[in-house]
Formats: C-alpha cells, sequence, structure tokens
C-alpha cells in the first residue's frame, strides 16, 4: 500500500495498456492503404475475408468473456459452437426457414451454457474438465447423428445497406455483410455498453473480481454467473449459427476447428474488453485472410505450413500475453457459499 | 506414502471407494447411450450384445480389444501423469501423431536391424518425438503462463498439419500406384508382434504404467509433481525447482502419448497414414479420468474404452448403428465421471476428501 | 443515549462440524452506542456478526429490531433492516473505483445506464455529513487501508444504515488511524448510529465503548462499562484465568552475524517499489524484530530473503557470502528455518498427510530418500517423533494436514523448521488467528532456538509480540527501517508513532 503513490497521466495509462494493440493496428492500416494503392480490388478482397474470418472469433471471444468476467472459465466454446452449428444446420434442413435455424443455434449455446453453468456454478466441478466434457459431449453426438447427404436451403445473404455501402473501402468491407455479421458489430458495442456502463455489468464485474464483495451487498452471485455463462453459451451458439448458416452453407464434422480455442486467445489479448475482442479477432482475420493471398501469391511454401499459421498466432499472442494482461481476480475459482 | 500404510481391513472399502464412481458412470453412459438409441430408431439391447460379441465374444475379438486398448493404455497414462502436476495435456493427439510418424520413420527407414534392436528403437524414437513436441506447451507455461490447455490444442493443429506434409512430402509412400498421403510400410523388425492373441505392445503398457506409478508415488521426483499439482506455492517454498517439473511432468507425458503412436504404427498400422489415429488422444481424457488419474485405473478404463472401439464394427455391421454411438456414450462416461457430484447424489455416495487436482485458477497464475 | 434498543439477539446457537461456535448467545444493542464485543479469536465474535449480518444462518434463536421480531436469510435482508457491516478483511473490489464499489448492489439509474454523476454527488454529500472524506473516483487499490475502511463506512451510510458493525476495524491501522476512526464512531453516534465494535484489544476497548459484552468459548460471558472494570478484569474475562502475557526468557548473548541484508530494494506484484533500500544483520542467539503496520513491505522484505522473491538491487548474504537470487533451497541447505506468513499457501500442502508435510523442505535428502527413492519409513519415523515431541493434536501422521485446526497446522510447521535445528530463523507472523496455549508454546519455542545459538528474526504486526519476544526491535515504515531500539527503551505509543511515520528523533 503505498500512500504517496502518484498515478501517471490518463493518456500514459492508456497507452501503456494499449499501446501495443494500437501499435500494430496503424501499422498494418499504413500497409492497407499502401496496398490499396496499389491493387484496390485484391485489398478489399482480402478485408472483406478479414471480417467474415473473424465473426466466429469475436463470437467466440464474447462468450468467453462474459464468462470469464463472471469468473467461470469456458473452455467449451468451441463445442458450443460446433453443436450449435450442427443443430442450425439440421433446422435449416428441416424447416427450410434461416430465421428459425439461426435462433436454434443460439438456444442450443444457451442450453449448452447452462450446462456448464450447472457444472462449475453448482457442482464446482473443475471448470476445465467441465469445458472438455462439453467439447467431447458436442463431437460425439455431432458424429452420430450427422449423416451425408443432407441438402440445405441456402445460406443467409449479403445485405448491402443502401448507400453506405458504396463508400471505397469501409463500404464493401463491414455495409455489404450478411445479418450474423452486423449482428456481431452491434454485439461489440452492446457488449461494451452492458458491460461498464450498466447495474448488469457492474454486478458482473464485481462477481469476477470479489465475489463475497458482492455477496455481502446482497448481489446474487450464482444467479451472476448462471446467467453469464448462459448468455455467453447464446454467443457461442450464434458463431455455430454463423459457420453452418452463414458462411458455409453445410455442416461437416469438426468444422469449429479449433476457431473456439483461438478465440479464448483473442480474448485474452484483447484483455477480456470487448472492443479489445474485437481489434484482436480482427488481427486474427486478417492472418487467415492472408493465408489465401499467400496460396495465391505463388509462393512455394507447403500449404500445410500455411494451414498452421493461425494456430501458432495464437501460441505467440498467449504466451506473450498471458502475463502482461490482468484476468478478473476470481477467475476460475467457484465460489462457495457460507 | 497414503496407500502404503493404508491398513489391510479397510483394503476392500478402499477399492470400492476407487470404482464407484467410475462403474456407476459407465452404467449411467450406457443407459443414456441406449436412450439416445432408441430415439435414433435403433434397438439398444442388439446393439449392446452385437459391441459385446465384438469385443469380448471370441478369442479373435478379445485380442482386438487388446490391440485397440494398448494405445489407450498409453495416452490414458500421458493425461493423468501430467493431471498429477495440475497440468491438463489436452495435446496428447498431437504428441501422438508425432510419436507415430517417427517411429514409421525410424521403422521404414533403416534395415537390417534385429527385431529386439528395431523395435525399442523405433518406441524410443517416438517416444522422444511425443516428448519433445510436449516440452514447448511446458516451457511456455513454466515461463510465460501461457494455458497448457490452449496451446496443447493449437499444437495439435500444429502437429496434424506437421504429420500431414511429412506423409504427403519427404517421407511419403513413392511406390507405384500410390497417390494418398501415407508413409512407406515399416520393416518387418520393427513390428511389435502379437503372441498367442495377445499383443505384445499391451504387456509392454503395462510394464509403462508400474513404472508411471513408481515415479509419481515412491521417487522424490514424483513427490515433486505431485506438490506442484496440489500446491505450487509450498513447491517453491521448499526449493523445488517448480518451472523445471512443470517442462519435465509435460516432457514425461509427451513421452507416454508418443510411445502410445509408435505403438499403433509398429503393432497395428505397420506405417503412417493421416487420419488413422485420430481421437486417440482426446480418448486418453476419459481414460484418465475414469481411471482416477491413477496409472492402476487407467488400464482397466483403458480396456473399456478399447473394447467399445473392438466392438462397434460388430455392432455397425449385426445390428447396424452407426460405430460413432460409441463416442457418444464415451462422452456421456466423460461427463458422469467429471461431474462425480452428479453420480453421487443419484446414487447417495458421500464426498472423500481427497488429493483434488485444480486446473483452472486462471490463466496467468502458476 | 436513549434506553430503546436498536438491536437485540436472543438465544443465538451456530455449530460448524466439531464446534460449538454460539452457544445460546444473547445481545442487546441500544440506540447511539458503541457496545464493544470482546474475546479471543475463536471466541465465537466473527460467527455472531456473521449470523447478524445473514451471513451465516443460525441454528436456533431470533432477532429484534426496534423490539419487532424480524428474520435475517441473508445480506440483502440485514441490508434492508439498517445493518451495515466492515468486515475485518474489506469486502472491496480492488480494481472498481470508490463509487462503483459503495452503489454496488444499490445502483442508481438513469434507464438502463448508471447514472454516476448523481452517485458522485450522494457520495460526496454523505462523506461530508459524517466527515469521512473519499474521493469518489480514485481506484479502491490504490488507497491506503485508513481510507479503504473510510470507503468501507461510507458504503454501509450509502445503504441508510443505522446500525453498524465494526469487525476488528483496528488490527490493520496504525495507532493513530485508530485514532482517527473513534472520532468518526463517535460522530456517527452523535447522529444515531448504533456500532457494535468488535476487537481483542482491550485498551481501545476501554477507550471507546459505552458497554463491553465479552465473549468466551462461544458463550457471552458477561456484560460491564469501562466505568466498572479495567485491562486485567477484561483480559481475566476474556480467558478465563489469569494469564502472563510476557514471555520468559533471558537476556541475549548475541554472537557472530550470521544473516545479513546491504540496501535491499524488492518491488512488489504490481512492480512498485515495496522494500526500499533495507539493511540489518542478524546475530546468533538474538532475536531481531520488525515491528510495523501490515503492507509496509514486510511481505516482500520476508519473500526477497527467503528467496521466493526477485531481489531487485542489494545483498543477502550468510555468514558473509552472497546468496544467490530466489534459491530458497540454496539457503536451507546453509541452515534457514522459514515460518512463512501464509502456512496454508506456502507452509503446507493441505491434501498431503502430515508425515510428508513433516518431511516437505528436507524430501530428496537422507533420511527421507535415497538416492531417487523415497524413504516411507523414514519419513513416518521422523513424524511420530515430532508429533510426540512438539505436541502435535493429530489422529495420526497419515491423516491430511489439511484436517488439523490452525494452531496444530502451525505446529506442524514449527516442527518441521525447528526440528532441522536452523542457524537462521525467519518467523513471519508466526502466531497470527491462533489460540492463547499455542502462541505460548509457538513463542517459548523461538526463545529455545535463540538460547541455542539461533539467529532469529521475527517480523510481526502484533506489537505485543514484537515487544514481548525480540532483543532488537526495527521498525519498518513504508519500506524502510526507521529506526532500531530496544524493547525497554521504548513505549508502545513511541513505537506506534514510528511504525506511523512519525521521524524517530521526535519520538524519541
Amino acid at each position: 500500500m503505498n500512500t504517496t503513490l502518484e498515478s501517471p497521466p490518463a493518456w500514459k495509462q492508456y497507452l501503456a495498456r494499449w499501446g501495443w494493440g494500437l501499435g500494430s493496428a496503424l501499422l498494418l492500416l499504413v500497409l492497407v492503404l499502401w496496398n490499396y494503392a496499389q491493387n484496390p480490388t485484391s485489398t478489399e478482397a482480402v478485408l472483406a475475408s478479414t471480417v467474415r474470418q473473424s465473426t466466429p472469433l469475436v463470437l467466440g471471444a464474447l462468450c468467453g468473456l462474459w464468462g470469464e468476467r463472471a469468473a467461470v472459465i469456458n473452455i467449451g466454446i468451441e463445442g458450443q459452437m460446433l453443436l450449435a452449428a450442427f443443430i442450425g444446420f439440421l433446422v435449416n434442413v428441416w424447416t427450410g426457414n434461416l430465421f428459425l435455424a439461426v435462433i436454434a443455434g443460439v438456444l442450443t449455446g444457451a442450453v449448452l451454457g447452462a450446462l456448464l453453468a450447472f457444472m462449475s456454478v453448482t457442482l464446482k466441478i473443475d471448470q476445465i474438465i467441465g469445458g472438455t466434457v462439453i467439447n467431447i459431449l458436442a463431437l460425439g453426438l455431432t458424429g452420430y447423428f450427422y449423416q451425408q447427404g443432407l441438402t440445405t436451403h441456402g445460406k443467409l445473404q449479403a445485405i448491402p445497406l443502401g448507400p453506405l455501402a458504396d463508400i471505397p473501402i469501409i463500404g464493401p468491407v463491414f455495409f455489404n455483410n450478411p445479418p450474423i455479421t452486423y449482428v456481431t458489430i452491434l454485439l461489440v458495442f452492446f457488449s461494451h455498453y452492458l458491460l461498464f456502463y450498466t447495474r448488469w455489468g457492474l454486478r458482473t464485474r464485481a462477481v469476477g473480481e470479489h465475489p463475497r464483495a458482492a455477496d455481502t451487498l446482497g448481489v446474487d452471485v450464482y444467479l451472476m454467473r448462471y446467467a453469464n455463462v448462459i448468455f455467453g453459451g447464446g454467443i457461442a451458439g450464434l458463431a455455430g449459427a454463423f459457420l453452418t448458416l452463414e458462411a458455409v452453407g453445410s455442416f461437416e464434422r469438426a468444422m469449429t476447428n479449433g476457431r473456439g480455442f483461438v478465440a479464448l486467445a483473442v480474448m485474452i489479448f484483447g484483455k477480456w474488453t470487448p472492443l479489445g475482442s474485437w481489434g484482436a479477432a480482427l488481427l486474427f482475420g486478417f492472418a487467415t485472410a492472408m493465408q489465401t493471398q499467400l496460396q495465391f501469391a505463388g509462393l512455394n511454401i507447403p500449404h500445410q505450413f500455411i494451414g498452421m499459421l493461425p494456430y501458432l498466432l495464437t501460441i505467440i499472442v498467449l504466451a506473450g500475453f498471458v502475463g502482461r494482461a490482468r484476468p478478473p481476480a476470481a477467475d476460475g475459482v467457484p465460489y462457495e457459499k457460507e | 506414502m497414503t496407500e502404503s500404510a493404508s491398513s489391510k481391513e479397510n483394503w476392500l472399502r478402499s477399492l470400492w471407494r476407487a470404482v464407484n464412481i467410475p462403474t456407476a458412470a459407465v452404467l449411467l453412459a450406457a443407459l443414456i447411450g441406449a436412450v439416445i438409441l432408441l430415439i435414433s430408431g435403433a434397438n439398444p439391447l442388439d446393439a449392446y450384445s452385437a459391441l459385446l460379441k465384438g469385443s469380448f465374444g471370441s478369442l479373435d475379438a478379445l485380442s482386438r480389444t487388446l490391440e485397440k486398448a494398448t494405445p489407450l493404455v498409453f495416452s490414458g497414462l500421458a493425461v493423468a501423469f501430467a493431471f498429477k502436476a495440475g497440468l491438463f495435456n489436452i495435446g496428447a493427439q498431437g504428441q501422438l501423431l508425432l510419436g507415430a510418424i517417427t517411429a514409421a520413420v525410424v521403422g521404414f527407414g533403416i534395415h537390417g536391424l534385429p527385431p529386439y534392436i528395431h523395435i525399442p528403437l523405433a518406441l524410443t524414437a517416438g517416444a522422444i518425438a511425443g516428448g519433445l513436441f510436449s516440452a514447448i506447451p511446458g516451457a511456455l507455461k513454466a515461463y510465460t503462463g501461457a494455458h497448457e490447455v490452449i496451446t496443447t490444442i493449437m499444437l495439435n493443429y500444429v502437429a496434424i498439419n506437421l504429420t500431414d506434409y511429412l506423409a504427403d512430402g519427404p517421407w511419403k509412400d513413392t511406390s507405384p500406384g500410390n497417390i494418398v498421403a501415407r508413409t512407406p510400410e515399416i520393416a518387418a523388425a520393427a513390428r511389435i508382434p502379437v503372441v498367442a492373441g495377445i499383443p505384445l505392445g499391451f504387456i509392454i503398457s503395462l510394464g509403462i504404467a508400474f513404472i508411471a506409478w513408481w515415479l509419481l508415488w515412491r521417487t522424490t521426483l514424483g513427490f515433486e509433481i505431485r506438490t506442484v499439482g496440489l500446491n505450487p506455492h509450498a513447491a517453491r517454498y521448499s526449493g523445488m525447482k517448480v518451472a523445471r517439473t512443470i517442462i519435465l511432468t509435460m516432457v514425461i507425458s509427451g513421452l507416454l502419448a508418443g510411445i502410445g503412436g509408435a505403438v499403433e504404427t509398429q503393432g497395428v498400422v505397420y506405417r503412417y497414414q493421416p487420419g488413422f489415429n485420430v481421437g486417440l488422444g482426446f480418448d486418453g481424457i476419459t481414460i484418465a479420468l475414469l481411471g482416477r488419474t491413477h496409472p492402476f485405473g487407467v488400464i482397466p478404463a483403458a480396456l473399456l474404452v478399447g473394447a467399445m472401439k473392438a466392438g462397434s464394427s460388430t455392432m455397425q455391421f449385426d445390428a447396424g448403428v452407426a460405430k460413432e454411438i460409441t463416442d457418444v456414450v464415451q462422452a456421456l462416461i466423460l461427463f458422469f465421471v467429471a461431474a462425480d457430484m452428479i453420480v453421487r447424489w443419484i446414487l447417495r455416495i458421500r464426498a472423500e476428501e481427497g488429493e483434488k487436482i485444480t486446473l483452472s485458477t486462471g490463466w496467468g497464475q502458476q | 443515549m436513549s434506553e430503546t434498543l436498536a438491536l437485540e439477539v436472543r438465544n443465538i446457537t451456530k455449530r460448524f462440524p466439531g464446534v460449538l461456535a454460539n452457544d445460546g448467545v444473547n445481545f442487546t444493542l441500544r440506540k447511539g452506542e458503541i457496545h464493544s464485543l470482546l474475546g479471543e479469536n475463536g471466541a465465537g465474535k466473527s460467527t455472531l456478526m456473521n449470523i447478524i449480518y445473514g451471513l451465516y444462518s443460525p441454528d436456533e434463536g431470533e432477532f429484534f429490531i426496534d423490539g419487532q421480531r424480524i428474520e435475517i436469510k441473508n445480506p440483502h435482508d440485514a441490508i434492508t433492516r439498517g445493518i451495515g457491516m466492515v468486515h475485518q478483511h474489506f469486502m472491496l473490489v480492488p480494481v472498481f473505483t470508490v463509487a462503483e464499489n459503495i452503489i454496488l448492489g444499490s445502483e442508481v439509474t438513469r434507464g438502463f445506464t448508471l447514472d454516476m454523476t448523481r452517485a458522485r454527488e450522494e457520495i460526496r454529500a454523505l462523506s461530508h455529513e459524517y466527515g469521512l472524506e473519499v474521493d469518489p473516483d480514485a481506484v479502491v487499490e490504490d488507497l491506503p487501508v485508513g481510507i479503504q475502511q473510510r470507503v468501507e463506512i461510507v458504503k454501509a451510510l450509502y445503504r441508510r444504515a443505522n446500525i453498524l458493525v465494526l469487525d476488528e476495524p483496528t488490527a490493520v491501522l496504525t495507532p493513530q488511524e485508530a485514532e482517527d476512526l473513534f472520532r468518526i464512531m463517535r460522530h456517527l453516534t452523535e447522529r444515531g448510529v448504533s456500532i457494535i465494535f468488535i476487537s481483542h484489544k482491550l485498551k481501545e476497548v476501554l477507550e471507546i465503548s459505552d458497554r463491553i459484552t465479552v465473549m468466551r468459548r462461544g458463550k457471552v460471558v458477561g456484560t460491564t462499562t469501562p466505568a466498572e472494570t479495567d485491562e486485567s478484569g477484561l483480559a481475566a474475562m476474556m480467558v478465563g484465568r489469569e494469564v502472563v502475557l510476557q514471555v520468559e526468557k533471558g537476556p541475549a548473548h548475541p554472537g557472530e552475524p550470521v544473516f545479513a541484508v546491504r540496501d535491499l530494494h524488492v518491488l512488489d506484484e504490481r512492480k512498485l517499489e515495496a522494500v526500499r533500500g533495507i539493511s540489518f544483520e542478524v546475530r546468533a542467539g538474538e532475536i531481531l524484530g520488525i515491528a510495523g503496520v501490515q503492507g509496509n513491505g514486510q511481505t516482500e522484505l520476508a519473500e526477497a530473503i527467503t528467496g521466493l522473491r526477485r531481489v531487485e538491487s542489494g545483498a543477502i548474504t550468510v555468514d558473509g557470502a552472497p546468496v544467490p537470487d530466489r534459491d530458497p533451497r540454496f539457503l536451507f541447505e546453509r541452515g534457514m528455518g522459514h515460518i512463512p506468513e501464509d502456512r496454508q499457501k506456502h507452509g503446507l500442502v493441505l491434501p498431503y498427510p502430515v508425515a510428508d508435510n513433516l518431511a516437505l523442505v528436507a524430501y530428496y535428502k537422507p533420511p527421507f530418500a535415497n538416492g531417487i527413492q523415497r524413504n516411507d519409513a523414514a519419513i513416518m519415523e521422523n513424524a511420530v517423533r515430532l508429533i510426540d515431541e512438539y505436541d502435535i493434536r493429530t489422529p495420526g501422521p497419515l491423516v491430511p494436514a489439511g484436517n488439523l485446526s490452525g494452531g496444530n497446522q502451525q505446529k506442524v510447521i514449527v516442527a518441521r523448521e525447528l526440528s532441522r535445528q536452523p542457524r537462521f530463523l525467519l518467523a513471519n507472523q508466526p502466531t497470527r488467528g491462533l489460540d492463547v496455549g499455542s502462541i505460548e508454546y509457538i513463542h517459548k519455542q523461538m526463545v529455545a532456538a535463540r538460547d541455542n545459538g539461533a539467529a532469529v528474526l521475527l517480523i510481526s504486526a502484533e506489537l505485543d509480540e514484537v515487544m514481548s519476544l525480540a532483543d532488537r526491535i526495527a521498525v519498518i515504515f513504508h519500506g524502510k527501517i526507521v529506526a532500531v531500539v530496544e524493547p525497554g527503551q521504548v513505549t508502545k505509543e513511541q513505537l506506534g508513532l514510528m511504525m506511523a511515520g512519525t521521524p524517530a528523533e521526535e519520538v524519541l
């Protein structure tokens, strides 16, 4: 406890906290603009692909951060996405109604969220194991029930937002997207507002930092944790729906490909904040988008090595940033009422 | 310490305590599996009896069960061993792949060795490959705090890509007519034989399980590993090198997974071919938890899962049930073992005090 | 002071596994009074308060507020009844601002959005009214302990508490900060707030209370007033017998310096300098006590010199030879004994049997190990011997250490560390939270270690402990040693002033 501690000025603190991310973002921006001057179409393609690739990641990261802000580590995002992708796909096959299919996906994620909450909040099972249970359960269930040859009724199409879509660079990248991508961007800002400016967010953060303190003030710790993990599960479900109903249009076994775990790295890189996670997800999306570019660029690198890139990037980010970012203090610790 | 001195009269009771939850978990999972079979229009009795027939119904079936169980013992040991230091090695899968391909390369690349040298040489090579690969997440955890659950999963994808590349590139089977990604067949001298219906690899796995037990409970290294797992602060206080112990544990865990891959290559597939070892590492998680993260518990757990794998083809053939139902049952077993509170609640078994491992104390702490 | 009762509890009984924490307790609080609840650690004071605040539910008993029978099932019920509590360990979210901490659970909103502007205004008004200045926008973890406590009080007042429970509020304060708190408490009672003040410090209880209720082993021993009793009377009520607080020890015979630190600088978790240039030496056969209010760098100092925390700059030497950075084993090998501050975190592996815990530090050496194999027989033998020698109350050597009481857990550590006959012993808060019996026993063992020629460094927040045990006292303030004195030459008050940062030359 340092009584005479003088805080450095706000802008310095801000720079210390975000400088690294802002710096790299700025560098990327310059590179992209320069590239745009050279070759507008390919740049737009890369950027649009960046946004598409980042969508499941930012959704996964939002799922993770809503759980962890309430001190529940969700390592089952992968499984939540996968089962939601599958159920969404099935509902689309049965009903042909894309809207219903998306809702089904979101609900699936939320139900798995409730299962995770039950395991980690009520039963106080180790949260990492609880999440793994969900992952393996989703893998098993989708593997068993999936039959090849199911035909879909199309996928969600891009909706250009009038004249906004005609703005150079920004237009095609941000304002000419299919619905889940729009919802995702809205969710980022909504999450930011909810987390930092509302009663719900204040209580969630309190429960994640010091549950006993929240409890002594009459905040229901268990309720907050359940609600946030279920809410997060719904978001992961939306990510799953994105995969089958917006990005690919069909289901494949284990199609999530580790995105649920990459999303956790994205969340950590984004320092457990919605806006930070969005920025981190765009960075990851950019790396993935560049994969395709690299493959077309005619470089003589085996495709497997390019395929490793996002995973290696995740490891590097984790190794470099885990120590610097500060997770919610009670993260991963079950709360015992006295 | 704990077990050596527990008195003999309590022996039966402690055995019951060790098996009650896993047994109940398996039965509950089978029950829910039956419900799922019913929903999807199959007859659970037919399915399960076909499964039993395919796994224990004949000497052949039994031999197949042992064969399937062999790599599972190793991946189960790998996960269980890491658990003792509080580490969750989800990367057994990737370590196993590298072990499998390295054993293959030693198997097909070297000729003219006698079996008693070639077999252990290829096994050791596979083990080392797995161990080295597993040192990466160990070092990342020890020095940066990056959680091994994410790094090992990411490394699984790296391993898949890497082995795909090797099997489709430098180590590809160039014999005429081959178009798929796979290595050549290994030399006959590197193949682990089946003696009187018992795969020799299974016997090896029993020996390794014993060594793992001895290491954990009879040596100072094991004491360090378990102390780091139960209370890393106390480990540091008492002068143990926590970072070194974490890395060493991950290396040993990777060695175990690597042997699992090598055994699969040398005893079953006889070459490396992508897609042949899928899921063995993840099965290790179920097996480790079903075996209560104890080396001796891993063996019956691996036999059970091995039996499900061995019998699933018969089940598919005789009862017309997709063999993936065994994956669902396995996932349910894992759920009930992990969620032992549910089982206790259903069966009214009182919770016990014991060595409980905590994995999820956050991301950055060590 | 009126005679109406703000709060009455009747016949409260609360059982924990193996303990009767509250046994038919009756307690009344008059409007506008300060009613102290006095008792040793484990007497049941905190249990009673947690029951009143709804954190525990009692097995039996009734509550009355303003004469009406009520139910208190959870903290929310207590808050709505006007009960506020300042816990011994603050219930503040460190990364939140003062305002966020205060409004949590009773937020003011405009639509869905938190109305922080209004919250700030209300907090400012409250602080002004009660003379409790706090900055609503300061982040709590940056505030000194005394101010954090103020935030806790404001938090209770914000919820319109008119019954305030203060659980050991002075434990973390300097004597001067405590005086400040007493001033605030009197101010609050003038405004109609009734206060329950929990403490085990006799002097301050006599100073501040209108009435005093003493508890012992879960029961109320009696209620008295400061006019009717004095320190020794209260002490007798508390422990049930006349206690000798003085430790019996002969004069020290200091020998050669064994352990020394020179110009030591150490950072804390947040990379701020916590130890700012400390030098001292400990000689064989003496106890050097380090006195200071918690959080003045003691934890970092202790961790640095036992090899648990990185040394930024400066030197640590044993017998004149430099000690490598962060290498506890190097120190143990050269005869260090270490009784750590947090026994459950550092000192023990709770799920391990007592026997393994007794071999925790020397597990790798003969007789506990032969090469790489452990020698279970020797570990058992050692355990049986130490359990007997150090009077560790355990059902057996194979019982998990976690099943033992706090005092016996500490005895396991003391037995382990002293049985290795250390040449240098660091004891950090060795008796915190223990019962009188265990405290006496551990004090005796430490004096015995000194008389056997060990150099002992005692770090303690209990002034009485330092005064009675140490042969020399170094006062630590703000990461620096501000004075080194001998216990006979200073009064407790003088030490208190120095601990609070008053320069030594003004005090002595």
